[in-house]
């Protein structure tokens, strides 16, 4: 696709967060804070030239394939999705209602974009493994990009994937974790801490980039960087949260719905009227 | 079992290179001739079930053919989410082989015996169940399991099970097979177990008693037709399987059964009653132990048909 320049991609983040902001309040909640915090990330990958795909031809056998581990964060793939041409935007606003294609977790085969059905935590690393592994096995072009939350880290099978991904060394794998700092309930240092983040998974064997994750720019850079002898993970530092003043850094946003208040200042800070553009 | 197994799969590989053999570091010796030939079919994951899982899932949605083997406990209860998740609800192609059905592994102690996985398993939508009862049935329900396009989890024992199948027949997902005739009453039984039901209608056949013996090497989908006809006919019906008797073989006939408006009939599930396999020694002495041998059918079915 069309590599956009950098105002083109900021645009597009702050469109994001509208969308998500008018599919929250459609569903009566959603996982804000994780969604904002992956905007830029998701932004990179689908619309700075990285990712390489066909919305109109989703099922092609060399396209690349984006895993959400996360899969809490649906509704920003959804409205990234969208956005790219997979569906029409309209759409978007069935989020979490009886009949859409769009839950509160992504579903494989429901939705065209959609490549695997998350929502347990700790899966999609494998299964993007097994994807990157038959690539290498059957020698194809594609490659694999696979978001993983921080507090997903504390799910074992993350650590059982990245031992195998860095054994059959998947370089057709980027692996992106989204270190927002922020679980649920609290911070991650004051539940399981990972401590040295970085330096654990360089001891797995991965060539560990750290970026700042809402650096649209950078991110681009980090993913297209020339390929590493190691499997690549990206450290993207991120804020959960991340746009609007009262959600950033507060667990209280993992999950909520804004109320008539909080529209308000939210509307003020992504300059948009939710009565006029919904 | 196990090596009508590796034949079947062997030959399935050499016809077909997506087909693949993923392992996590179980038998990994008796591998070595596939491991030879085949080294790009090849794929010891290492002792993480739950990662072989995802990643086999991950390889069928790119159109492989995995069959992930491990002892059945790990993989189906172990990683029973990924199988769930991954593999259900995402409807992907990929064969699950869990050795030490029941309690092969007798030695080994309930840890590695395969005594829940049905019950498990058979809670799921989307995956087809089969737990043949002899090598050459092993053979036939692989390659049917490759054939098939969907989840399908197969239920192995070891080596050493005797061939029930005297002659060639055609093996067909979802249909019971009647391994023995008979009118006075049925033993419903799956996997290698069936040798034990053979052997009750061998001895009651001398008393002029015959056993009707069902072979349900299929368990989801369950033949509810071959169900239903035997219990219009036979009035006292026996169950007999190598696990737990709540969830596997024995409520699965019940429930079709009742469910068809068959009543009337005497009814006994054998298995496990809400117990671990006690004991270690031979299988044949756990089998004894647990009151799952001939002898323990014969004595039930001496009480059912007096009272």
């Amino acid at each position: 696709m069309k590599t956009k320049n950098k105002d083109d991609l900021l645009k597009i983040s702050l469109e994001l967060r509208r969308d998500i902001i008018r599919m929250a309040i459609c569903a009566g909640g959603c996982h804000i804070g994780g969604a904002f915090s992956a905007v830029e990330i998701l932004t990179a990958i689908y619309f700075g030239g990285v990712l390489d795909y066909d919305p109109l031809n989703p099922l092609l056998e060399n396209r690349d394939r984006f895993i959400l581990s996360k899969g809490h964060a649906s509704v920003l793939l959804y409205a990234v999705l969208s956005k790219a041409g997979f569906f029409p935007r309209e759409e978007l606003f069935t989020f979490c209602q009886l009949t859409s294609r769009l839950g509160g977790h992504p579903k494989k085969n429901d939705l065209p974009g959609v490549e695997a059905s998350t929502g347990s935590l700790g899966h999609g690393l494998s299964f993007a493994a097994g994807i990157a592994l038959s690539a290498q096995m059957d020698r194809r072009p594609y490659h694999v990009y696979v978001l993983l939350g921080d507090g997903e880290c504390q799910e074992g099978s993350v650590w059982e994937a990245g031992l195998f991904i860095a054994q059959k060394n998947l370089l057709q794998l980027t692996v992106i974790i989204d270190h927002n700092k922020l679980q649920a309930m609290d911070r991650l240092d004051n539940i399981i801490e990972m401590g040295e983040f970085a330096e654990k998974w360089r001891a797995f064997g991965f060539e560990v980039y750290e970026v700042d994750g809402h650096d649209i720019m950078a991110l681009i850079k980090t993913f297209t960087a020339p390929a590493s002898k190691k499997p690549r993970l990206i450290l993207a530092h991120t804020t959960k949260g991340k746009g609007i003043s009262f959600m950033e850094n507060m667990p209280l946003w993992h999950y909520r719905n804004p109320n008539l208040d909080e529209i308000k200042i939210i509307e003020k800070e992504l300059s948009f009227s939710l009565a006029t553009l919904l | 079992m196990r090596n009508a197994y590796l034949s079947a799969i062997y030959d399935l590989a050499n016809h077909n290179s997506n087909v693949l053999a993923l392992i996590s570091d179980n038998g990994a010796i008796v591998y070595d001739k596939f491991r030879k030939d085949f080294p790009l079919q090849f794929l010891n994951c290492g002792i993480s079930e739950a990662n072989m899982v995802g990643v086999a899932a991950g390889l069928a949605s790119t159109g492989k053919i995995p069959f992930a083997y491990t002892i059945s406990p790990f993989l189906s209860l172990r990683a029973f989410e990924f199988i769930r998740n991954d593999i259900c609800i995402q409807q992907q192609n990929v064969k699950l082989v869990g050795t030490g059905a029941g309690f092969v592994y007798s030695a080994l102690g309930p840890t590695h015996h395969a005594t829940e996985d049905v019950s498990a398993l058979r809670s799921l939508p989307e995956i087809t169940l089969i737990t043949p009862a002899s090598p050459l049935e092993v053979k036939k329900a692989i390659i049917a399991a490759a054939e098939f396009l969907g989840p399908v989890y197969i239920r192995i024992g070891t080596n050493g099970e005797e061939e029930i199948y005297k002659h060639d027949y055609p093996f067909k997902i979802g249909r019971g097979e009647i391994i023995n005739e008979g009118n006075d009453l049925a033993i419903i039984t799956t996997g290698s177990i069936i040798t034990e039901a053979l052997s009750v209608a061998r001895s009651l056949r001398e008393k002029n008693i015959h056993v009707k013996i069902i072979n349900i090497h299929t368990l989801k989908p369950i033949d509810n037709e071959l169900l239903i006809d035997t219990a219009k006919k036979i009035k006292v019906i026996i169950t007999l399987e190598e696990h737990s008797i709540h969830g596997g073989l024995g409520s699965a006939v019940a429930e079709v059964l009742l469910e068809s408006g068959c009543t009337g009939m005497k009814f006994l599930r054998m298995g496990l009653d809400n117990t671990f396999c006690k004991g270690y020694g031979k299988h044949h002495e756990l089998r004894s132990l647990n009151g799952l041998s001939a002898n323990h059918i014969l004595a039930n079915i001496q009480r059912l048909l007096m009272n």
